[in-house]
């Protein structure tokens, strides 16, 4: 099926959705996601972040449609064609959307473990306006334990329902869902139940804001000041690749591999992520790619003592020996050298 | 030899019988060295006095406290980020309950510290704080130090001290 994206056109397979067929064709293109996740069945369509414009349905029917649609729950037609960043009406939807996530979050980035990881960070310094227009209190809620390992901050919420995937396809028992509807929705554990399933903590990674955090790491430092590192481990529960966060010498958190959109395709067991926090538990394979433009590049001693292969082969080729014929006679009498 | 064709060669004449006599040479200079004597000096004795440092001025750090007196920093690290010589340098920590008196936020700073050593005082940490909490004094400068170890401040030297509270103009 042909699908044209921004111009660019692209072969994609039936029932892939617009989303994925942007993804394929890059970054530059890919609208953002904040609910849908690919790894999880039928996440997706709730936050509206993805909303394209599609200005011919497909080929046979090559009406434009009439409202924006979500690009991750739409599947492509044949012929269609999408506009994305080039849309004026799709740049200034997302100014809005980032305003309606943006009406009950707490502006609490500096506190926030998530901040500097935070795909609403990205979203709303992408595609939001920098000014807050509401002066209505924030809705706030009730501290909910979630155990020893979890943090919950309802109030970060923004109803993603990402973790209630993970909860329903990953885990097998759930004991994890959304309570009450719209404006009073939140995610509960349902009676405070602590959830002691073994893969319980994925739901940290799939979370996008900092509502579901890490407890065993909780204000131990900012994300930019640690440094990522893929390892893995042989773990007999789950596939034991994962990235280490260090700083220094000590492994202060443990997490799941995020590819470029920021999904986790391996989930990882609780025991790799809470109670391995050891170099020695762990085979190290080597730094994290992290993009230079990233918060989590920044100030990092020992960035050029790694040199890459390239300039010093490169620096070897191009090497030339200095002439040491040239006339030296004005110099003072001294040794000659050499 | 010369290595280029820029050279000037300057040409001296005889010196005349004053010059040679070399008497009105010395009784000019000594005629400027006493000058000096009345005039007002270019130096203060510092420290006993001390210079006015203009309102922009740029001296030692001040961890502010808000109105109630509890602490603004809540230690995200933006001011270390910011800061061009990594200077800065802290410890976070959460607010026990009975401690809201304390600090403002959930997250404290439990240490914080500056390297005067390496501060350029340029003023980036301030610019970066979204919390209001670092400002550089106007009024102060960072004291002289004998010691390596005396140019680390903590948290005892930077917190303001509500009995002696730091006020800029301009600010509520």
């Amino acid at each position: 099926m042909k699908v044209t994206i921004d111009n660019i056109t692209i072969e994609v397979e039936p029932g892939t959705t617009i989303m994925q067929a942007a993804r394929q064709i890059g970054p530059e293109v890919a609208p953002p996601a904040m609910c849908y996740y690919e790894p999880l069945k039928a996440s997706g369509g709730k936050c509206r972040g993805c909303l394209v414009k599609v200005t011919a349905g497909s080929e046979k029917d090559p009406r434009p449609m009439p409202k924006l649609v979500p690009s991750c729950i739409t599947q492509v037609q044949e012929g269609m064609i999408v506009e994305n960043t080039i849309n004026e009406q799709v740049l200034e939807t997302r100014k809005g959307i980032v305003e309606f996530l943006l009406l009950n979050h707490p502006l609490d980035c500096p506190i926030c473990d998530q901040a500097g990881e935070c795909h609403l960070q990205d979203f709303s310094f992408e595609h939001g306006v920098s000014k807050t227009r509401t002066v209505e209190e924030r809705n706030t809620f009730e501290q909910v334990d979630l155990g020893d390992h979890i943090q919950l901050h309802m109030n970060r919420c923004i109803l993603c329902y990402r973790c209630v995937y993970t909860a329903d396809q990953i885990t097998d028992g759930r004991v994890h869902g959304v309570m009450h509807r719209g404006d009073h929705a939140e995610i509960s554990t349902y009676i405070e139940k602590a959830i002691d399933n073994d893969f319980s903590g994925n739901i940290i990674d799939v979370c996008p804001v900092g509502a579901l955090t890490d407890k065993t790491y909780r204000f131990k430092n900012r994300v930019w000041f640690t440094k990522p590192v893929e390892a893995h481990c042989d773990c007999d529960k789950c596939s034991g690749n994962v990235t280490l966060w260090y700083r220094g010498e000590e492994v202060i958190r443990v997490t799941g591999r995020k590819n470029e959109w920021g999904e986790v395709k391996e989930f990882i067991c609780n025991t790799c992520r809470f109670d391995r926090k050891k170099t020695s538990d762990w085979t190290i394979e080597g730094p994290s790619k992290v993009s230079r433009a990233s918060v989590i590049s920044a100030n990092k001693y020992g960035a050029n003592t790694i040199k890459p292969a390239f300039p010093i082969k490169q620096a070897a080729e191009q090497y030339k020996k200095i002439d040491d014929n040239r006339d030296r006679s004005f110099l003072a009498p001294q040794k000659q050298l050499n | 030899m010369k290595l280029s064709n820029k050279t000037k060669v300057l040409e001296q004449g005889e010196m005349t019988l004053a010059e040679r006599m070399y008497l009105p040479a010395i009784v000019g200079g000594m005629a400027t060295t006493l000058k000096h004597f009345f005039m007002k000096p270019a130096t203060i004795r510092y420290p006993e006095q001390k210079r006015y440092l203009g309102p922009i001025f740029r001296g030692q750090h001040i961890l502010k406290r808000d109105e109630e007196g509890r602490e603004r920093c809540t230690a995200c690290g933006l001011c270390a980020v910011a800061c061009p010589a990594e200077a800065i340098s802290m410890v976070a920590d959460e607010r026990k309950k009975g401690e809201e008196t304390l600090y403002r936020e959930e997250k404290y700073a439990k240490v914080y510290e500056i390297n005067m050593l390496r501060c350029i005082f340029c003023g980036l940490c301030e610019e970066a704080c979204p919390k209001q909490a670092i400002y550089l004094r106007h009024d102060k400068m960072v004291t002289v130090f004998n010691e390596r170890d005396e140019v680390i401040y903590g948290k005892d030297k930077l917190v303001e001290d509500m009995g002696n509270r730091y006020l800029r103009e301009g600010w509520k």
